[in-house]
């Protein structure tokens, strides 16, 4: 060995055994609850079990005694943010649902390396097609069935033009597709504040409010609860509400895992993600495999903004997003681009936001404390990624033979 | 004077100062990307810098309070000045670590870095209220704004020429003056060339001896303070030393924005900033009458004539007015 190694040495992994990747990252989430679980200790911290006549290792103890309590305190509401009751279950997993579907709306696009991070105004055309079904329809006296079918292809249809436009540039003229969808964002974002004002409901609030609540067209384009499909259900069933739409996004899943693993399409987007050029030797067509894969990312998204608008929401407003758009992208990228993965992940971030957002309100601390714990966790898992893929070797391992991490 | 010239009078200054943390925000991000950096977490810096220059600013004032002092302006700006800097460097430092060290994926890290930085942002603005015992929800810095906003001293004996030019706090001057240099050290200095050369093709750039992760470090975190200036401008200067939180809204995006409309170009950016500025608040000068509907239709304006001159600029494809070639993407030496 030459005397100048440097001090740490890092090459590519080949393969990396499963539970070694698991591993992994279950220390880095561990690592990045024990942060936040500190973090959280001294913001809630009561202290007091010290007192004045305590020796050093009796104060130590004390002190040990003071951060259980805090943590223990901290986890409890957590916990209870998302479980305490019933309609919270439900809400949870709805909120999971929402999350999860636009995850793996961004996934096909990602898959081809084409960073979509237009998820947000997607989803928010979805939701604008919608809510212009829901009024400009009712009165017309379309059945019901019609109505939803209409609403189902019109918000696809939204989301999926507000994905293809940056998608064709981007097949084209090679137009950068980042910075691109990021614009179409805020675009959808003022169009659906233009609607707002225009449909605004009382005149002058400059909001809609929820839409067909009442009157003559009672749930005028509102996807039926679980009660209404099946009247054997009572209606105060805690999901009747959430149920419809937990299913959807359960089949879109499923269907999705296959369509990228399984199936002719998914593989073809795999190469062109991998290598243009070798895509291009294997004769796929790569500018119509980009454009193709966005009308699917847009199409999911929209299909995400009907569900909000028609399914749970009924209303539409510039945040009805609100930025899971881009929460969306982390979830589908730290589930390393795994539908069944991406399951647990969403599930993962709405607990957390869920439970940071009730330790906010109990301990009296300002609603954006789950941003910043949301943060920290995605940090430590992004950074554990790093982990996975490289292999650390310090020079002294360098000189033996062996390896660490 | 006519009536046109009033209006440009009253319009101009206004769309200089809503377009300084522009400014800012695009220099930081033009010298980020240049090395190669996408950074999306710059309007999490921004609210960084602005959070930490208003904690500076806020203990400062209390301590001016408490003992009953007298402020010295040195120090009033100097302490939120200082502060703001290492906020953003700090924030700078965590961007590279996670993807020149870590290589992680830059689009997710700098997303993860705007939601946590907009949380730090409004988490310690909010505790910060608290802490002062407000009847609003926001802090004010009144004292020390008034340093940041001083005008220069000659500006009212030159009429509306020193209204137009003279008007503004020092921030603006220094924005412009930052936007300058980095086109001079970009352009001019063999610095700049070898920045240029880290992100248009690092595994070139690192045959030839220079070291792309040094560049991409000192880039990204001299563009992270700088972006958070322009946070810091925003509280301390043009709201008047008040924050409350989210007011800073989506002007960061608007700066990524605008680092494509100024073609990767400082010194474009200054006009192109203005000119943002401008379209930014267009809605407020345009009679619509009692259709207030189509000022948000308005608001869409810097966005859509970012996207036109994305696409103009991958159309016309000139060689020098494209993204760095390596725009977004890790290196790894042994991946070559």
């Amino acid at each position: 060995m030459s005397k100048h190694q440097p001090l740490l040495h890092i090459t590519q992994r080949g393969a990396i055994k499963w539970y070694k990747a698991l591993l992994i990252r279950v220390l880095a989430f561990a690592a990045a609850l024990a942060v936040c679980g500190l973090l959280c200790a001294m913001v809630t911290w009561e202290g007091g079990s010290a007192t004045a006549g305590m020796t050093l290792p009796e104060r130590f103890v004390a002190f040990l005694r003071d951060l259980c309590n805090a943590i223990g305190r901290i986890a409890q509401v957590v916990f209870n943010a998302s479980f305490k009751s019933d309609r919270v279950v439900w809400k949870t997993m709805h909120s999971t649902a929402i999350l999860l579907l636009l995850s793996l709306a961004v996934t096909p696009a990602f898959r081809m390396r084409f960073w979509n991070i237009g998820a947000e105004g997607q989803a928010l055309m979805g939701c604008l097609a919608s809510a212009t079904c829901m009024i400009l329809l009712r009165g017309s006296g379309m059945p019901d069935w019609l109505t939803i079918l209409v609403i189902f292809l019109a918000s696809i249809l939204a989301g999926m033009i507000w994905a293809v436009i940056p998608a064709v540039f981007k097949a084209t003229t090679r137009t950068n597709e980042t910075l691109f969808t990021l614009m179409m964002n805020y675009i959808a974002t003022q169009l659906v504040a233009f609607f707002c004002v225009v449909w605004e409901n009382p005149k002058g609030s400059g909001q809609i409010g929820v839409i067909n609540q009442s009157g003559e067209f009672k749930h005028f384009g509102w996807l039926p609860s679980i009660s209404e499909i099946f009247p054997g259900v009572a209606p105060s069933f805690k999901g009747n509400n959430y149920l419809l739409n937990i299913v959807i996004v359960a089949v879109v899943c499923v269907i999705l895992f296959f369509y990228l693993s399984r199936s002719k399409h998914g593989f073809e987007l795999s190469v062109v993600g991998r290598s243009e050029n070798t895509a291009r030797y294997l004769g796929v067509k790569v500018r119509w495999i980009t454009i193709r894969t966005m009308m699917l990312s847009g199409a999911l998204c929209g299909l995400a903004g009907m569900l909000l608008t028609a399914g749970n929401d009924h209303t539409l407003n510039p945040t009805l997003v609100g930025g899971r758009g881009f929460t969306a992208v982390m979830v589908s990228w730290l589930a390393g681009f795994n539908p069944f993965v991406m399951v647990f992940m969403s599930f993962l971030l709405s607990f957390l936001s869920n439970g940071a957002s009730d330790l906010a309100t109990n301990f009296g601390l300002n609603a954006s404390y789950s941003d910043i714990l949301t943060g920290i966790i995605i940090f430590f898992i992004i950074g554990s990624e790093f982990f996975i893929r490289y292999r650390v070797h310090t020079r002294s391992s360098a000189e033996s033979g062996q390896e660490v991490v | 004077m006519n009536p046109f010239f009033d209006f440009l009078l009253a319009f101009i200054p206004r769309a200089v100062v809503q377009g300084t943390p522009l400014l800012y925000g695009s220099v930081g991000e033009i010298l980020t990307e240049k090395s190669g950096n996408l950074n999306l977490g710059i309007p999490g810096i921004m609210y960084a810098g602005a959070i930490s220059s208003v904690i500076g600013g806020f203990f400062y004032n209390q301590h001016i309070v408490e003992t009953g002092g007298v402020m010295s302006p040195a120090l009033a700006v100097l302490i939120p000045f200082l502060s703001c800097l290492a906020g953003s460097l700090l924030m700078g430092l965590l961007y590279c670590f996670l993807t020149v060290t870590l290589r992680a994926n830059q689009n997710v890290t700098g997303l993860a870095m705007t939601t946590f930085g907009v949380g730090i942002g409004n988490f310690f603005g909010g505790s910060l209220i608290k802490l002062s015992g407000s009847d609003l929800p926001s802090i004010s810095l009144a004292e020390i704004s008034k340093y940041f906003h001083a005008p220069l001293p000659f500006a009212k004996d030159l009429g509306w020429f020193g209204e137009l030019f003279f008007s503004y706090g020092f921030m603006v001057y220094l924005a412009i003056f930052v936007a300058i240099v980095a086109s001079w050290v970009l352009k001019r200095t063999r610095a700049g060339l070898h920045l240029r050369s880290v992100g248009e093709n690092p595994a070139t750039a690192d045959a030839a001896g220079i070291s792309v992760t040094r560049y991409k470090y000192f880039a990204t975190c001299i563009g992270s303070m700088i972006a958070g200036l322009g946070g810091m401008y925003y509280v301390l200067d043009y709201a008047s030393g008040s924050w409350s939180n989210n007011a800073f809204g989506d002007r960061g995006w608007l700066a990524i924005a605008l680092v494509i409309f100024a073609i990767w170009r400082p010194g474009l950016g200054i006009p192109a900033s203005f000119l943002f500025g401008g379209l930014y608040i267009l809605h407020m000068y345009i009679p619509t009458g009692t259709n207030l509907a189509v000022k948000e239709i308005y608001k869409m304006a810097p966005y859509v004539v970012t996207l036109v001159v994305l696409i103009l600029t991958s159309l016309r494809n000139k060689r020098e007015n494209q993204p760095p070639e390596h725009l977004g993407l890790p290196y790894f030496r042994e991946e070559r």
